[in-house]
């Protein structure tokens, strides 16, 4: 079986990517998807855990399962935002959305 | 009547017609309150005159402090009563400040005193206030303030501690302030009254200081305490003996300091020199309040400190009352000398008020505590004090009245007017005579007193002063009567639309008061026996050397004063024009306003005024400034942190996370 540390080191690697990504990525997309691989992230980490301490149990599983389903839902909400935002601009990079400053 | 029961509203009834009158004067026409004023204040004098009477002439007695029953004479000698003293202002557990009503022969005197002028000028300032058919819109106000000096000035004189005294003594100045003030659309009348608020004030600070220095070295504000067994009480505090004159700071005796600061506190009030810059300004104000409170009451006020706490300054620090009696002779000719050249009328009485009191500060000067010729200048300041208030209060409501007709204070206005004004003319000569020392009127018997006090104490040059002084105040005084009566009849008179004439019965009455009482003085029992230093029976002497000296020397001043004034001639013009220099430089009063002007401008602005200017400006707002300027440099460079980035703050976030981590680890 393939050690429990090789699950995590990947989570790890992709952790730091999403937050890389989240901040320094420009476009609005780039930081959604940033965002998506840091869920992807502990969505291992739940999976490996529970596949190694609590073998004959499913909660890993299904906290992952509702962690997929909200990041859906959370992708659905914010790419409606982008789009709009894209409408508005005609670029979807974060510095453009500063109406709130001042 | 219980004089406990009706003492209290001696001093509420004014306080609360003050209240009264300030509060209602939108609703009541100046005439109605002018009415309610004067009634409540005749009640006022009512019950002032009955607690002297009763005082000097009845039976009462009242329970002091310690449960004995205190009355009013025993044998020849009046007791000092507290009629009532509560508490008042709970310091501390040992500092407790009283008000209180305190009975003695000279504060029942003042109760007189008070009562009679106050009441006069309440009844004479509803003629004067009503001009061109129409009442002044102030009067209301006028009236207010009017009672409220007539309660801080009763407050004053029944005071049984020295503080009580400074809070009326301070509220006395203000109505005063008020009262000059009263035309506060005049620009004359608005420095007037700032400039008499802030003299006094300023020697105000001075008494202040000394009762600090002599309460908390006496440990009490009593009066009665200070001066009880010949002032022991104080001797004791500064451990004053035979030899040593106890303690000392900076190299002068304490107790020389003290009593003298409490005497440059009543040489303000009482317009000494060199304080007494104000009182001439101070004559913008409505004259009968000029009556009351600028010749009559509260100018006296120094005279009555000095009175009050005489044990102390005659057993504890005679050097004091030596200076007193210097600075009270030099005052006293000095003012006769600048009133020689006024033309304002009200000026000329207004130096001789100040001349007179300085005769009263004299008598008490050359005063001591021994015997009945040493004690003699003490009876004669008091007796001057009283009958000064009535001739004096009368020579300016005759010149309200005067001022009334010709609308003008200027003499050159005036001349021939005794043919129009019969009863001011009689009334003002009556005065005058009396200021002049000519007998049988009342100024003849305290001015020989004070002068017998004088001479007789082995005060010789001073002597010599004060009746050099008397010669040059019935001068002045018969200079300004001829001039305003005879001299030469204005042409304007016999064209006027109104003729000078006598007063209505309001202006009229409080002048023939003034001049019985002036006129039959001498048929007054009261001061052979009883306003003495000792509170006991005194034989006023009659030394007739010194008493003819002094008429003498009267008589020839209203001798050169007809030949010069009573006809309109050459000769003051002429005498006058020989030494121009002169003339001027006593008419500008001896350039003493401009030397105050001039140490007020380049020493208290220039310096101390400056460098406080300096150390505001550069020290309080430059520390002010240094904070606004940390502020605003810090959060220029801060403020970068807070861009609305959310991605920096992700980072910051991040690195902090992992730091926070990083530290839990090891």
């Amino acid at each position: 079986m393939i050690p429990v540390e090789f699950y995590l080191v990947v989570s790890t690697l992709l952790f730091f990517i999403g937050v890389f990504g989240f901040i320094a990525r420009k476009n609005l997309v780039g930081v959604l998807m940033s965002i998506e691989l840091i869920l992807n992230a502990v969505n291992i980490n739940f999976v490996a855990f529970n596949r190694y301490l609590f073998p004959g149990q499913l909660e890993g599983y299904i906290y992952s399962l509702f962690v997929i389903v909200v990041a859906a839902a959370e992708t659905a909400v914010a790419i409606a935002i982008i789009m709009n935002i894209y409408r508005r601009k005609g670029n979807e990079t974060v510095n453009s959305i500063k109406e709130l400053k001042n | 009547m219980e004089i406990t029961s009706i003492a209290p509203w001696v001093l509420l009834l004014p306080l609360c017609m003050f209240v009264f009158l300030g509060l209602t004067s939108h609703k009541f026409s100046g005439q109605t309150s002018a009415k309610i004023g004067t009634v409540a204040f005749g009640i006022v004098a009512i019950l002032c005159y009955y607690i002297a009477g009763q005082y000097f002439f009845g039976s009462f007695s009242v329970v002091n402090e310690n449960g004995y029953e205190v009355f009013n004479k025993t044998g020849e000698v009046y007791n000092q009563m507290t009629i009532f003293n509560m508490e008042w202002m709970k310091m501390t557990e040992n500092l407790i400040i009283h008000i209180g009503f305190y009975l003695d022969p000279i504060s029942a005197m003042m109760l007189v005193v008070i009562a009679t002028v106050s009441l006069m000028v309440h009844i004479y300032s509803y003629g004067y206030m009503f001009e061109h058919g129409h009442f002044d819109e102030g009067m209301s106000r006028y009236y207010a303030v009017l009672s409220l000096f007539s309660f801080a000035m009763l407050g004053l004189v029944l005071a049984t501690n020295i503080f009580q005294m400074y809070i009326f003594w301070e509220l006395v100045g203000v109505s005063s302030f008020l009262l000059i003030g009263y035309y506060f659309f005049k620009p004359a009348a608005v420095s007037a009254c700032k400039k008499a608020f802030i003299v006094t004030r300023f020697a105000d600070m001075f008494f202040l200081i000394g009762i600090l220095v002599l309460s908390y070295h006496a440990q009490t504000f009593d009066f009665d305490k200070l001066n009880a067994n010949n002032a022991k009480l104080v001797m004791d505090a500064f451990q004053i003996t035979a030899e040593s004159k106890g303690i000392a700071f900076l190299g002068f005796p304490l107790i020389t300091i003290a009593t003298f600061c409490i005497f440059l506190g009543g040489a303000g009030k009482s317009a000494m020199f060199p304080f007494h810059i104000w009182l001439p300004d101070a004559m913008e104000g409505p004259t009968p309040s000029s009556a009351l409170i600028h010749a009559a009451t509260m100018v006296v006020a120094g005279v009555f400190l000095v009175a009050r706490l005489f044990p102390v300054y005659s057993f504890a620090a005679p050097e004091v009352l030596n200076a007193i009696c210097y600075i009270g002779a030099f005052t006293a000719l000095f003012a006769a000398i600048i009133a020689v050249a006024q033309t304002d009328i009200k000026r000329v009485l207004a130096f001789s008020t100040i001349s007179q009191i300085a005769y009263m500060m004299v008598a008490l000067g050359v005063s001591r505590f021994g015997n009945h010729e040493t004690e003699l200048g003490f009876t004669a300041s008091m007796m001057h004090l009283f009958t000064h208030a009535m001739f004096k209060a009368m020579l300016f409501l005759c010149c309200g009245c005067i001022i009334h007709c010709v609308e003008s204070n200027e003499m050159k206005h005036m001349g021939g007017l005794w043919k129009y004004m019969k009863k001011t003319w009689i009334c003002f000569g009556i005065g005058c005579l009396a200021i002049a020392g000519i007998p049988p009127f009342s100024g003849f018997f305290s001015k020989g007193e004070i002068l017998t006090a004088c001479f007789e104490n082995g005060y010789k040059a001073i002597y010599i002063v004060m009746t050099a002084t008397a010669g040059l105040t019935s001068f002045y005084m018969f200079r300004l009567f001829f001039h305003i009566f005879h001299w030469q009849e204005n042409e304007e008179y016999a064209t006027m639309k109104h003729k000078p004439h006598d007063q209505e019965w309001q202006m009229t009455l409080p002048l023939i008061v003034f001049a019985v009482l002036t006129v039959f003085f001498f048929l007054f029992p009261g001061f052979n026996n009883g306003i003495t230093a000792t509170r006991g029976e005194m034989e006023m002497p009659t030394n007739w050397f010194i008493e003819g000296i002094s008429i003498a020397v009267a008589l020839t001043g209203i001798g050169i004063a007809y030949v010069l004034y009573f006809k309109k001639n050459d000769m003051p013009k002429q005498i006058m024009d020989k030494c121009p220099e002169l003339c001027s430089f006593v008419y500008d009063r001896m350039k003493i306003d401009e030397i105050w002007y001039g140490i007020t401008r380049s020493f208290i602005f220039g310096v101390i005024c400056k460098s406080i200017a300096w150390f505001d400006h550069n020290c309080i707002d430059g520390f002010m400034n240094f904070c606004a300027w940390i502020t605003k440099h810090t959060s220029y460079n801060t403020k970068e942190a807070q861009s609305g980035n959310v991605q920096q703050y992700v980072w910051v976030f991040i690195m902090g996370v992992i730091t926070i981590v990083f530290l839990a680890v090891y």
